[in-house]
């Protein structure tokens, strides 16, 4: 009996459709448990979704290659995501061109902000050279951020890391910390989120609502420009 | 709806060609999302197949992240050893990241706008 459950999870466990599954059943139960009291924020649904993934992989010896091979259909359809958030973006868009010169403006000081107050933590806590030069773009998607950190000498796949957990602090986080300090309209909570923590971000703006969405999708697009020019000059001027 | 979701990973597939042309600094679903924008102000609308896709994908966004998440896993030895200082520089940084965009945000949105129906000039 123990033989031949050992068989079918052995076979189960090669086959791409265990990790799909359980990422899709692990995430639905979470996010249905979090739907039902009240969904707080501090108990990002992504966040509690990845640590029990986690302690499943851990608890039965898989790899994250091997959890990798079947997540990957899910993870590749956050390209798509990305080209629809133009469906927000039109349906707001008299609002965004109302807005343009605070969204500039609050653009380039949160930008700033980020690099700088990255580094500065950073400097503060002690963290080592490589760790010093991978946080620098933490705010902005993946992709991009580790584009960034190979070019100024830092480690990309560390840099991944660190942006997934900046997009889980500031969707966890962030709107008790706009409601503390009495920002409550939507593109401002938009443009905060989505300049703060990226794809992340923005998922849970949409959250909120469809205004919040649409900036924060565009602050995660005009940020990820914004510190793609801005950390090498940085480096380049100061280190 | 096959047609919807050709358009969405057209638009990303161009972005990607653009990015692998031109070396900018954004990535290619960001640029295909431009791409996606301009052809709802050529069409002067979303077609409702493209939105039904689109809204689809979106109101399950967060669910998205989660493989790239799982990732941290690769990552122990150093979270067990820097762990602590990673974490408050992550935290305290992004908090004041947030906090600052979304304050200067309203505050630039109060003075765009001057009380409706008058001019008052300032701003």
């Amino acid at each position: 009996m123990a033989d031949e459950i050992t068989d079918i999870w052995v076979y189960l466990a090669t086959s791409p459709l265990l990790a799909l599954t359980l990422t899709l059943v692990a995430y639905q139960i979470v996010h249905e448990i979090w739907s039902r009291i009240e969904r707080p924020a501090l108990l990002n649904p992504v966040l509690i979704s990845v640590l029990i993934i986690v302690s499943v992989l851990v608890a039965t010896e898989t790899s994250y290659d091997t959890y990798f091979e079947g997540a990957q259909f899910i993870h590749f359809l956050l390209g798509p995501a990305t080209v629809a958030l133009a469906i927000p973006l039109y349906r707001q868009f008299d609002r965004i061109k109302a807005n343009k010169v605070a969204i500039a403006a609050s653009l380039a000081a949160g930008s700033i902000t980020g690099i700088g107050s990255g580094l500065l933590c950073a400097a503060v806590f002690g963290i080592d050279r490589i760790g010093f030069v991978s946080i620098a773009p933490k705010s902005v998607t993946a992709p991009v951020a580790m584009g960034i950190v190979e070019r100024i000498g830092g480690l990309p796949s560390l840099t991944a890391v660190l942006v997934i957990v900046t997009g889980i602090i500031g969707a966890a986080l962030g709107p008790a910390l706009l409601n503390l300090i009495g920002v409550k309209d939507a593109p401002a909570r938009g443009m905060a989120l989505g300049v703060g923590s990226h794809g992340i971000g923005t998922a849970r703006a949409l959250q909120e609502s469809e205004a919040a969405g649409a900036f924060s999708g565009l602050a995660m697009g005009l940020n990820a420009l914004a510190t793609a020019i801005l950390v090498p000059v940085v480096f380049w001027m100061f280190f | 709806m096959l047609r919807a979701l050709t358009s969405v990973l057209l638009c990303q597939l161009v972005g990607e060609a653009l990015v692998a042309a031109t070396n900018m600094p954004l990535p290619g679903p960001v640029v295909g999302m431009a791409l996606l924008f301009a052809f709802f102000v050529v069409k002067g609308g979303i077609p409702s197949s493209i939105a039904t896709v689109g809204d689809g994908l979106l109101n399950n966004l967060a669910v998205l992240f989660v493989p790239a998440g799982v990732g941290i896993m690769q990552h122990a030895s150093r979270i067990g050893s820097e762990g602590f200082q990673l974490g408050g520089t992550l935290v305290a940084s992004t908090l004041i990241t947030i906090g600052v965009t979304g304050y200067l945000m309203r505050f630039f949105m109060k003075r765009g706008q001057p009380a409706s129906g008058e001019n008052s000039g300032d701003g």
